[in-house]
């Protein structure tokens, strides 16, 4: 009785599980897929072959693998930071130090997610203010580099790592480390061989989710980037000249080769760590 | 097995309740809506006309709702299925594309405006002061002017900035070769490509850029929201034409907001927010117009100005002699010469 209870609320779940993902998100990727088949292959090799779209990826995929490797590193330091800050951070310093530092924690923990609520395209505006004609730093990357679009990128992947490492490092029991360490363990090794492992799937979780939103990044860099073909055009912002154009049959082939390289880096970077999992 | 059975259930029973949704929200709209899809540039100037168009006897009761976008988003929006009584697109190319799905009527432009409801002027947006003396298309050519205009690739609107450029230097080289070798010194000084009309306006407001290749009614209502940026005609322009036309089965209601648009009272709401009027239409003064340089003399002759049909042989062969994805003019010229 208990175990067809229990089957039927199972199959409730994948039920509406199902239902929910497939609408969600089964349904247009098919979509794309099929629009894009449609085309035939002669529109993915058109794609490929000229030149401007070609460089567009090119630029996108690079600017995003050079993001994810920052936020890696910088987004688990920042988690670090933010969990274990406190004890080293204001190790011996008094009380005041102490309690400067909590509130300054407080602080970069509810900042840390702006990137994600601002619309992208106020951060663009923001950013270019920042980093334009006018900036008040003296650095004039946008919007005719190709750095404007990696500040861009790295703005609004920022919080992926960060949050993905945060919650694990908070559950992560300081026993061990203390045992490690009252076994003649070092900080560095205690570090490499206890902490890191622990955290690497979900370094490894924000790094793929951080890279794919950078492949698709749109809204910021609209008015941060000069969209000049070869140089600073992306390719998300190539993909919407397809559509304005109507050319859904590109548009889609574009979409989908996107896809792919998406796919493929999650793969990659599920491998990478199951690699260095082994290792450790 | 039994739980199969129940997603399976599960799933159908979820599937028909969206194909009820969608059936459902598909009604009509009333007889007294107008549904308007523009291009964005109309969003603030319908507003006045709405009220201006309320305010007549066809006009009252009339309840007017418009949706703005891009005039290629908006034309795949209604291709799409959006409600839409009147479109006011930015150039001819897409209201055709609205005639080969059965959208519009194949005479909509069978009238005395040719199917045009708007006009304005392709013009240089500078910074205030015009610091770097920018009058004429030469000036644009010279060494280190950077110059801001939207990608025609993804902003149907740029077409017009682009070819008013080309048309500039075909008239002052007086041939293909030596239009072409000026588009090479105009490209290589294009700093950015935004995708939009707006887009370039908010970039250029930004600091990016000398000079914005702009329309002259935009600058117009940038500066009379207050923002500091002053507009050069050039003595060389082109007349931009933006089409307009009800729908098939559209209501009276959307025919008489059409001809309110077209009317002397309608064409001067939008000369107000710095639409030149229509030639066709005898609006009388236009009085004075705030944001223009000169507000009492806000639209001055263009000695050269330039039109679609006279010199480039209308929208059905220039759009694809010019920007044809592969093979056009000014495609092929900004793939070669664009930085």
């Amino acid at each position: 009785m208990s175990a067809r209870r229990l089957n039927r609320g199972a199959g409730l779940g994948l039920g509406i599980a199902m239902i929910w993902f497939s609408l969600l998100v089964l349904l247009p990727l098919a979509a794309i897929i099929v629009k894009a088949a449609g085309g035939g292959a002669s529109t993915f090799g058109h794609i490929l072959t000229e030149s401007e779209t070609r460089d567009a990826l090119l630029l996108t995929v690079k600017v995003s693998i050079l993001v994810t490797v920052l936020n890696m590193v910088l987004g688990t330091l920042i988690a670090w930071e933010l969990v274990r800050g406190k004890a080293t951070g204001a190790r011996g310093a008094g009380r005041v130090a102490e309690w400067v530092w909590g509130k300054v924690r407080v602080v970069i923990d509810l900042v840390i997610d702006i990137p994600f609520a601002l619309p992208t395209i106020v951060a663009g505006l923001v950013l270019l203010s920042l980093y334009g004609p006018h900036s008040p730093l003296g650095l004039h990357w946008a919007p005719t580099t190709q750095k404007a679009i990696l500040v861009a990128i790295a703005f609004v992947t920022l919080p992926f790592v960060v949050r993905t490492v945060q919650p694990v490092l908070e559950e992560l029991d300081t026993d061990v480390e203390d045992a490690a360490a009252s076994l003649g363990a070092g900080r560095l090794t205690i570090l490499r061989r206890i902490v890191l492992p622990a955290l690497l799937p979900a370094i490894f979780a924000g790094a793929s989710l951080s890279f794919a939103r950078g492949l698709s990044e749109y809204g910021s860099l609209v008015l941060l980037s000069s969209n000049s073909p070869h140089r600073t055009e992306t390719v998300s912002v190539r993909l919407f000249a397809f559509i304005e154009q109507s050319n859904t049959a590109s548009a889609a082939a574009l979409a989908t080769i996107l896809l792919v390289v998406a796919l493929l880096a999650i793969v990659v970077l599920d491998l990478v760590q199951r690699r260095v999992a082994s290792h450790e | 097995m039994k739980s199969i059975k129940v997603t399976a259930a599960l799933v159908a029973v979820g599937v028909l309740a969206l194909a009820g949704c969608g059936s459902s929200s598909s009604a009509s709209s009333s007889k007294g809506t107008v549904n308007v899809v523009g291009f964005s540039t109309m969003e603030q100037p319908n507003q006045k006309e709405f009220a201006a168009f309320n305010a007549t006897t066809a006009g009252k009761g009339v309840k007017l709702q418009g949706a703005y976008g891009a005039s290629g988003t908006e034309r795949d929006a209604v291709l799409g299925g959006q409600p839409a009584d009147e479109v006011h697109l930015s150039l001819e190319p897409d209201v055709a594309k609205l005639v080969t799905a059965g959208k519009v009527a194949k005479d909509w432009d069978q009238n005395s405006t040719h199917g045009i409801c708007t006009n304005t002027i392709v013009t240089f947006g500078v910074k205030s002061g015009n610091p770097k003396h920018i009058t004429s298309w030469d000036d644009l050519l010279k060494p280190g002017v950077q110059i801001v205009t939207p990608d025609p690739g993804s902003s149907g609107s740029a077409k017009w900035n682009l070819l008013a450029a080309y048309g500039a230097y075909l008239q002052e080289t007086g041939s293909a070769a030596g239009a072409a070798a000026d588009m090479k010194k105009f490209l290589g000084n294009v700093v950015a490509w935004p995708s939009s009309g707006r887009d370039a306006t908010t970039a250029f407001e930004n600091g990016t850029g000398d000079v914005v290749l702009s329309y002259e009614n935009e600058i117009i209502q940038a500066r009379a929201a207050g923002q500091s940026i002053d507009y050069v005609d050039p003595s060389t322009s082109l007349l931009i034409e933006n089409p307009c036309a009800v729908t098939t089965g559209a209501s009276k209601a959307a025919t008489d907001f059409l001809d309110y648009q077209k009317s002397a009272a309608g064409q001067k709401v939008y000369v107000s927010t710095g639409f030149r009027p229509l030639p066709s239409v005898n609006v009388g003064s236009v009085g004075t117009v705030q944001g223009a340089m000169d507000p009492s003399n806000p639209f001055p002759t263009i000695t050269h100005l330039l039109t679609i049909d006279k010199d480039f042989g209308g929208w059905a062969t220039a759009d694809s002699k010019y920007f044809d994805e592969t093979n056009g003019i000014l495609t092929k010229l900004k793939a070669a010469y664009s930085k």
